[in-house]
């Protein structure tokens, strides 16, 4: 790096405007990136500023990473280096929107609150069930492929996004995809950003299909006392014509997390979760013949299955318990502040040898809980109430175990969220899979010089 | 842009003679007339394979790569030769290999809904091969009886169900592929989900231009409890166009939704008989699936909207041989189509649905402005046009026209906020358009990701890319092998 401090931030308030621009620590520190803090914040507010300010990254050869509302700047590895933070919340606009055709540009700076409200106003929404919902923006959400609750009715944002603008790194703003439903002209390099954390570019805009608010809502929540049970429930359901919008399992301790989980209205959730017990919450959609419908067959398949309890939620009870699936992985911290949570793409996703993860944590003596997605991914989360050397060699331990659980049920593992010591020691991503050599070369294609979020990906990237 | 009928090229005999220790004499074609087949596709284009040959494995597939490689001569994967792009045609010669004895439905995962598959697995073979389960692969392209998944891999194919179930890279979870340089890698994984970037995501509509696919994994959908297919009349093809604007505008998502104009539906039906009205100006063939409950109420609501938009007459296809009547109509119709004039240019842009009746208006005034007969057919629910120009290619003049007149229609499509190509692949048809929706910078970045895994252009050189683009060009490389020595 051979520019200091001062000197970024005083040559980005040349290239963009002192008002686009903020070095305070206290700023800087807002973006810092496991403990990694930037020496400067740029805010721009249009994608010719963002290509500015690459360019001037570029030439500089210092490192960016481009930041929403910083709610999963925790995912990835430590930067190896880090100048930078390209807030992109000055880009904020929707940008075209034609209800009629379902479709839609937003900036990537945009919040899902806003967007959703504007959707809402036309009766549609974009299937985002992602935690941190209240406070990140669409931009991050892409660049995480944060886990969506409703995956098993709309799909991941793979299904549904159409196009992005983005600035790569070689300072160019390129687009990929566009705004139609249906598009094979060129490479769909807009597939390529989901889940890139940051490293393939500046995300300045993402076209989405959008989707009819349903007319209404219902949610079962049934208990199980064996894992056994809830996989002949998953396998019956999947057999049947129903197609559920969400469907989430949770452990026994996951269940607890949830029940604790105060909503807005400051009050505990009732007590739908029996203690020990394993448990899956169904929401479906529709208008009132279908809910009955939904609601009378899932309760039939719980009963076949051997539920010890099932209850069908009334509406304000059906919204507090979709937010707390939802925000479930941003939960878990609070009560465990050096909660590691693993993602696991297994297949099939959840199978009866998940009990294998809860012995392996029970060997450690640290506390966990298992939750997932019918469609993908597991979480296995281990909360220690403590965070001292002999913990992280433990929880380092149990890693390799994971990642070595996750192989052997055709998939990987990462970890999604976990202390930064516990990065010195492990790769969250896991051993190097056969496709390393596939990733670098699509990051070199994206990002000669190295700028974007140098080190926090795969394969050292 | 007819290719101007390229020199028949042979191979150099040393060239044949390693093809042949690879993979027996029977299997290697080189000779002119044995190759003639191979120089058409589906489109209007032409090119001649130096020669083609059936590897039955990946380790074939690897081998004749690598012997390729070092003799510096191009590679074209082919499937069964239906794209409508030219996508599998040997612009520049080079060898041809066509996978049709890779056709081996490898694994069969009912209850997690996955198939491994050779890429030369007819779609609908597999289909039948699951339906026993309930199951089946949602792509289904009009060639479905006859393309191949690897074919649909490289394309990215469509089909009239693509409306509610997406394109075949949502129905794709991993790769085996085979690099220029004989590489064999995998990439995705069973589930789908995959660390890193997906390049699964990636490779499906590459066209063949970043690796050959020599296994696929899918994912198999569970066939619907209830289907209903409605046959709406319209006397006016705006009625018929203004129905799918407003029935998209409604948020009613049908599970396929195609239109066919007055004009192409008389031609089909004198062939197929399919029970299309005859002195109708436009039909749309619309298709509810889900649960029975949820087909009752989008058929009531598909219903209304006809009506309110002068519809003649619903019909509903009172039972499943009506239903698949009606659909080998509308799948068989560009076969019909052939029974009228010596060729046809089908055209695949993509609008927004909202403005679906001003394109076919415009598309009716450019047809009028260049004495065409423009049929339309097309999956109307996606916004996907498929106008059919009828031409002569005898005709020097016509053929001219016919390129002209569906430049047009093409450059309209993307004013209006559309695409150049749904679903058939931009191939060597459309590279030359591509400047219409990609800027420089754009074609700067595409021609980076392609060098990184095609970095000589030795797969499926002249595609995708426009060749007389200053920036970004992709130069099919000359073959250097070519002889005129056949073995």
């Amino acid at each position: 790096m051979n520019t200091t401090t001062t000197n970024v931030a005083a040559r980005l308030e040349i290239l963009v405007g002192a008002d686009r621009v903020n070095s305070t620590s206290e700023s800087c520190a807002k973006f810092a990136v496991d403990g990694v803090i930037p020496s400067a914040v740029a805010r721009p507010a249009s994608s010719a500023e963002v290509v500015e300010i690459v360019r001037f990254a570029k030439s500089e050869r210092l490192a960016l990473i481009p930041c929403g509302d910083c709610t999963k700047l925790g995912i990835g590895m430590p930067p190896a280096h880090y100048d930078i933070a390209l807030d992109m919340t000055g880009l904020n606009q929707i940008t075209y929107y034609d209800p009629g055709d379902l479709t839609l540009s937003v900036d990537a700076g945009m919040h899902l609150t806003q967007l959703a409200a504007a959707l809402a106003q036309q009766q549609q929404f974009l299937p985002f069930g992602v935690p941190f919902f209240e406070e990140c923006t669409v931009g991050g959400t892409i660049a995480s492929n944060i886990g969506s609750t409703l995956r098993p009715g709309y799909g991941s944002a793979r299904d549904f996004l159409l196009g992005a603008e983005f600035v790569n790194g070689a300072a160019t703003l390129t687009k990929s995809g566009g705004r139609v439903v249906k598009n094979v002209t060129g490479y769909d390099l807009h597939k390529l950003l989901i889940g890139s954390l940051g490293t393939l570019g500046a995300i300045t805009r993402l076209n989405f299909r959008t989707f009819p608010l349903p007319e209404g809502y219902g949610h079962l929540v049934s208990s199980f006392s064996s894992v056994d049970s809830v996989v002949r429930f998953q396998a019956m359901i999947a057999q049947s014509p129903l197609t559920p919008s969400s469907f989430d399992i949770l452990g026994p301790e996951a269940a607890q997390v949830v029940a604790e989980f105060k909503d807005n209205r400051d009050s505990a959730l009732p007590s739908w979760f029996s203690r020990g017990e394993w448990h899956v919450c169904i929401g479906f959609e529709g208008t009132e013949t279908i809910l009955r419908r939904y609601s009378s067959e899932l309760v039939q398949y719980a009963q076949q299955c051997g539920a010890s309890n099932y209850n069908l939620l009334e509406k304000a009870d059906d919204k507090s318990l979709g937010g707390a699936l939802r925000e479930l992985v941003n939960l878990l911290p609070y009560s465990a502040p050096a909660a590691t949570i693993f993602k696991i793409n297994a297949f099939p996703v959840f199978s009866p040898e998940v009990i294998n993860l809860r012995s392996l944590a029970e060997r450690f003596s640290v506390p966990c809980c298992i939750f997932a997605n019918s469609s993908g991914p597991l979480y296995f989360a281990l909360r220690p109430d403590d965070l001292n050397d002999k913990r992280i060699d433990s929880l380092a331990h149990i890693a390799s175990a994971v990642f070595e659980y996750a192989a052997a049920h055709n998939g990987s593992a990462s970890i999604l969220f976990c202390p930064t010591a516990l990065k010195r020691i492990v790769n969250i991503w896991g051993p190097t899979k056969n496709d390393a050599a596939f990733m670098r070369r699509v990051k070199n294609a994206f990002d000669p010089e190295n700028i974007f979020a140098p080190g926090r990906f795969v394969a050292g990237i | 842009m007819l290719a101007e009928g390229l020199a028949p090229k042979s191979l150099h005999r040393d060239v044949i003679r390693g093809l042949q220790a690879i993979l027996g004499t029977s299997t290697v074609l080189y000779r002119p007339e044995d190759l003639l087949l191979y120089e058409y596709d589906g489109s209007v284009e032409k090119g001649r394979p130096g020669a083609v040959v059936f590897p039955a494995t990946t380790r074939h597939v690897s081998r004749v790569v690598r012997l390729a490689a070092e003799h510096d001569i191009p590679i074209i994967g082919r499937g069964a030769g239906t794209g409508l792009s030219g996508g599998a045609l040997a612009r520049t010669g080079g060898i041809m290999i066509v996978f049709a004895r890779m056709n081996q439905i490898l694994e069969l995962d009912l209850e997690n809904q996955r198939a491994v598959v050779q890429p030369g697995v007819v779609n609908y073979e597999l289909t039948r091969a699951v339906e026993h389960a309930g199951l089946y692969f949602a792509p289904d392209p009009s060639s479905w009886k006859s393309c191949t998944i690897g074919g649909n891999v490289a394309e990215n194919a469509g089909g009239p169900h693509t409306l509610a179930y997406g394109v075949t890279s949502n129905h794709v979870s991993a790769l085996e592929l085979v690099l220029p340089d004989g590489e064999i890698c995998h990439v995705g994984s069973r589930h789908g989900d995959s660390l890193g970037y997906d390049l699964a995501g990636l490779f499906v509509g590459s066209e063949g231009t970043l690796a050959l696919v020599t296994e696929i994994t899918v994912k198999l959908l569970r066939k619907p409890e209830s289907v209903k297919t409605l046959l709406a009349i319209f006397d006016r093809v705006d009625h018929a166009s203004e129905t799918v604007a407003e029935i998209t505008a409604r948020a009613i998502t049908p599970a396929a939704c195609e239109m066919l104009d007055g004009w192409t539906l008389r031609a089909v039906e004198d062939f197929i008989h399919a029970g299309f009205p005859l002195d109708s100006a436009a039909v749309l063939l619309i298709e509810l699936e889900g649960l029975a409950e949820v087909v009752a109420d989008q058929a009531a609501a598909v219903e209304e909207v006809c009506r309110e938009h002068h519809a003649r007459e619903v019909r509903v296809a009172r039972d499943e041989q009506e239903r698949e009547l009606l659909w080998k109509g509308r799948k068989n119709a560009f076969g019909a189509l052939g029974r009228i004039a010596p060729s046809n240019y089908v055209l695949d842009g993509v609008i927004p649905r909202s403005k679906i009746p001003q394109a076919l208006r415009r598309i009716q005034e450019i047809g009028e402005r260049y004495h065409f007969k423009i049929g339309n057919i097309f999956h109307a629910g996606d916004g996907n046009l498929h106008p059919i120009v009828l031409f002569d290619p005898r005709d020097a003049g016509q053929y001219q026209r016919a390129i002209e007149a569906s430049a047009e229609i093409i450059r309209y499509c993307v004013a209006i906020g559309g695409a150049l190509t749904g679903e058939h692949g931009v191939g060597m048809e459309k590279s030359e358009l591509m400047p219409l929706l990609f800027s420089d910078d754009d074609f700067a970045l595409m021609r980076r990701i392609h060098d990184a895994f095609n970095p000589h252009s030795a797969l499926n050189p002249g595609k995708i890319f426009p060749l007389n683009k200053g920036c970004g060009e992709i130069t099919p490389r000359a073959q250097a092998a070519v002889r005129a020595v056949p073995l």
